[in-house]
């Protein structure tokens, strides 16, 4: 198992440093920060000399060996674009976007797993082709326009929840959370249903089709000739057996979540990662850019790796192969 | 649960307080949003007029613009030249900066020298001063290199910090992001201005209070005002309607209808000093992007004029811009000084006389050319760039459209690695110098035609420009500016197109001043 983790770790590294090296052969085509880092009325000379101290004119490579270099000394530099740290910058906007995934994950889940079992249970139901035809909805309708709509109707219309932003922030220690304020909360409803609702609907539509596989399988027969009940049969054969391609894809949506939660963070101008990532591409500040794509490959990294241990938890019959393979 | 409980505690306190204040000042609290953000607290860091008029708020210049752009005293009560190369301030007394400090000639002095330094923005707005010499405590002289005659035009945006507080929190430079250091005057400030800054998060919001101490009595009666960027159109026109905020700007130009009839809203348009126009390469034997080799079209004035009479302004105007523009046929535009009202009569929209015009400089079949155009620049820019694409096509020219974002846009151009592009321009003094010198002079390593980027060159602008930036007289020099101008519009040295409308919207209780220059000041906020 020890082995297994630090094997892991040592790939994301490799990982990592690729992510950061692909991402700076791409930044030569990004622009050039220096055109909006100085006014209009500074002289040709001052932006040559500010472009070569900050080495932006030396090939994408050297520039990469640079970052490399100070980031592995836990240093990303300053921001082009606010001349404050890098690191400073994702750890106050970490809160807003770990909040609002969470909370969509969370959503995502509880809400798409028992709408699953429900549609496979009662494929007839009016209320299976209701909870069918909105999770269509969640899958065709592009994030920006729900975020817009629901932004329309319970903001603009109805005057309930706030167009924008997170509402008011309590801090503990250097954490910011908007979950212990009324205003906060409202605030984390309508990006976090515009977030969840696709994956919500994935989720969905994975458990009621791996339930109707499963429920096809000899050994559900087998159960309901033994006369178990049917709620023993359906939670604790069937859902069980799904499990195991739920939580992969759910794990990899979460990163997704994380990681592109930024058209929903620009649509409520939510200030998370996804935001100052939106507003670094729009700069061209590149250690912000490369910070923050590094970053998200590593919590891709993590999460593959929780997801493979609890793959131990959930399925017996790995940590059986793995010992006999051991042996 | 015990800290459950206490969390919980905690958090209720919050609420009713969070209740009790919007009591309190609900008639005197101002949320207002923008597309962007200021990047930096510093007034030093950036000369972009977002950053500035934020910061214009907490801090101020020695002189500043009143309602019409007038001068008008703040720092300074009164201003002269006592010699060609001398300007004499003296300074106001009693002035207090937020933290109590008092106000006087070391701060002026202690701001030129941070103004110098490495990672400051403000090099190009007092580069023409030398020395600033303090008489008393009281008074200065601004020592430039040439005569200025209008350094106090130059300097309205550049703002007086506390030298005491510099020094005590060690900002005495602006952040330069080459040494990798940060430091307070990003996230604090402390100035002398109408307002205070109570918090800042960069890219969340940023709140003000009213200054009890400030030296003159504020119109506003705003005791508490909260900015936000909001990037997203439709999301900053939904906080305005929803009632989230009481003012935004810009407005996207298809919602300004709507907005007014709202029956809470109001919209606020007026003229931008921005002035667009587009620039053509007349100085490279051949085209970078074009199919006519050998020669360059753009020398030959009959091709530039042919392009410029293609143009139909009016139908930029009305079907582009939604009528949200003034068509222009200068450089600058009115509210500048200089401004020259009989040189603004555009040549006629004539597409028979461009086609003659072409056929007779012998590109009867016409040519192709590339055009550069940024897509999120200006109003509307990539959609104009589309129309006169369609426009030229109509005299045989085929126009090889490349649209793509500022980011991109700008290093482009500013290497010169254009053909035909669009810019837009406001002088950064108000003063008609300022778009000789950057736009319109042979470029030179000396700063001259910096944005010259077709390099246009006429001997004779070149030496009135030269002049205009030292002449004392008046007359003479208004005289010599309509010269210049008159010289480039017979030259078709660019294309002026127009300038875009500001377009703000706020709810019907909100009094404010809408600034051709975009600033939007909170001294002149009445909520009623």
């Amino acid at each position: 198992m020890l082995a297994f983790i630090l094997r892991r770790i040592l790939q994301s590294v490799a990982v990592l440093a690729a992510v950061a090296f692909i991402a700076f052969a791409l930044f030569t085509y990004t622009g050039d920060p220096v055109t909006f880092m100085v006014g209009q009325d500074a002289t040709q000379e001052d932006r040559a000399r500010l472009r070569s101290d900050l080495g932006l004119d030396q090939p994408f490579y050297i520039q990469f060996g640079r970052f490399v270099g100070r980031a592995v000394q836990g240093d990303f530099g300053l921001s082009l674009r606010q001349g404050r740290p890098v690191s400073t910058l994702l750890k106050e906007r970490l809160p807003a976007t770990l909040e609002l995934a969470v909370t969509a994950a969370l959503l995502a889940v509880l809400l798409g797993v028992p709408a699953g079992v429900y549609t496979a249970l009662n494929r007839n139901s009016w209320l299976s082709h209701i909870l069918l035809a909105v999770s269509l909805i969640g899958i065709s309708l592009p994030t920006f326009l729900i975020g817009i709509l629901l932004i329309l109707v319970f903001a603009v219309i109805l005057g309930w929840l706030p167009s924008f932003g997170r509402g008011d922030t309590i801090a503990l220690g250097w954490w910011t959370t908007g979950f212990l304020t009324k205003s906060g909360l409202k605030a984390l409803i309508l990006p976090s249903i515009t977030l969840m609702l696709f994956q919500m609907t994935l989720i969905m539509r994975l458990v009621r089709a791996e339930m109707l596989e499963v429920l096809r399988t000899d050994y559900i027969k087998f159960a309901r000739a033994r006369g178990l009940t049917d709620r023993a049969i359906h939670f604790g054969h069937a859902l069980k057996n799904t499990l195991v391609p739920v939580l992969t894809i759910t794990g990899l949506q979460l990163g997704a979540i994380i990681a592109f939660a930024i058209i929903t963070e620009t649509v409520f101008q939510w200030p998370g990662m996804g935001l100052l990532f939106i507003q670094a591409v729009g700069f061209a500040d590149v250690p912000v850019m490369a910070a923050y794509l590094c970053f998200v490959g590593l919590i891709f990294v993590l999460i593959n790796l929780v997801v493979d241990l609890l793959y131990y938890a959930v399925d017996p019959r790995l940590r059986i192969e793995r010992l006999a393979a051991a042996n | 649960m015990n800290t459950i409980q206490h969390l919980l505690a905690r958090a209720s306190m919050i609420l009713v307080a969070a209740t009790l204040t919007a009591l309190n000042a609900s008639a005197a609290t101002f949320r207002f949003a923008d597309q962007g953000d200021a990047l930096s607290m510093d007034p030093h860091s950036l000369n972009e007029s977002l950053q500035l008029t934020i910061t214009a708020n907490v801090f101020e210049p020695l002189v500043g613009r009143g309602k019409k752009l007038e001068l008008v005293p703040l720092l300074a009560t009164s201003w002269k030249q006592t010699a060609p190369t001398v300007w004499r301030f003296t300074l106001r007394q009693n002035v207090k900066f937020h933290d109590g400090t008092p106000f006087n000639a070391d701060d002026v002095i202690f701001s030129y020298e941070r103004s110098k330094a490495d990672g400051s923005d403000m090099k190009t707005k007092i580069g023409t001063v030398k020395e600033i010499k303090k008489i008393d405590d009281y008074t200065v002289d601004f020592v430039t290199n040439e005569p200025f005659p209008i350094l106090p035009d130059t300097i309205n945006t550049w703002f007086i910090m506390s030298k005491v507080w510099c020094e005590k929190n060690n900002s005495t430079t602006p952040v330069d992001v080459r040494k990798g250091k940060e430091n307070a005057a990003t996230l604090r400030a402390n100035g002398t201005g109408p307002f205070m800054l109570k918090s800042r998060e960069p890219g969340v919001r940023t709140v003000f209070t009213s200054f009890p101490g400030y030296w003159d009595k504020v119109e506003s009666n705003v005791t508490e005002a909260t900015f936000t960027p909001i990037k997203n159109d439709a999301t900053r026109v939904a906080a305005l309607v929803s009632g989230d905020i009481d003012m935004m700007e810009p407005v996207p130009l298809q919602d300004i209808d709507k907005l007014k009839a709202a029956a809470n809203l109001k919209v606020l348009q007026g003229p931008e000093l921005r002035t667009i126009f587009l620039g053509m390469d007349q100085s490279r034997d051949e085209l970078l992007f074009s199919n006519v080799k050998g020669k360059n079209p753009f020398k030959d004035k009959r091709v530039r004029q042919a392009f410029y009479q293609t143009i139909d302004i009016e139908a930029i105007k009305t079907r582009i811009m939604r009528g949200a523009a003034t068509p222009t046929n200068l450089m600058i535009a009115p509210g500048i000084k200089g401004f020259v009202p009989d040189l603004n009569k555009r040549l006629p929209h004539d597409a028979a006389a461009a086609k003659k015009l072409l056929v007779d400089a012998g590109y009867a079949d016409g040519f192709e050319v590339g055009m550069n155009c940024p897509n999120d620049r200006y109003v509307n820019d990539s959609a104009i760039c589309q129309a006169i694409t369609a426009m030229l096509a109509q005299i045989g020219v085929k126009v090889n459209l490349m649209a793509e974002t500022k980011v991109t846009y700008f290093p482009k151009i500013l290497s010169r690695n254009t053909s035909f592009y669009m810019l837009g321009w406001t002088p950064d003094s108000y003063d008609a110098q300022n778009a000789l010198f950057a736009l319109i002079m042979t470029p030179s390593p000396a700063g001259q035609g910096l944005f010259n980027l077709g390099t246009y060159s006429n001997k004779r602008v070149d030496e009135l420009s030269a002049q205009i930036a030292s002449e004392l007289d008046q007359t003479k020099r208004n005289a010599m500016i309509a010269e210049a101008f008159k010289i480039h519009g017979d030259d078709i040295g660019h294309i002026p197109l127009h300038q875009q409308a500001l377009a703000w919207a706020m709810k019907k209780n909100v009094e404010l001043v809408q600034l051709a220059d975009n600033f939007n000041l909170l001294k002149w906020v009445v909520i009623k």
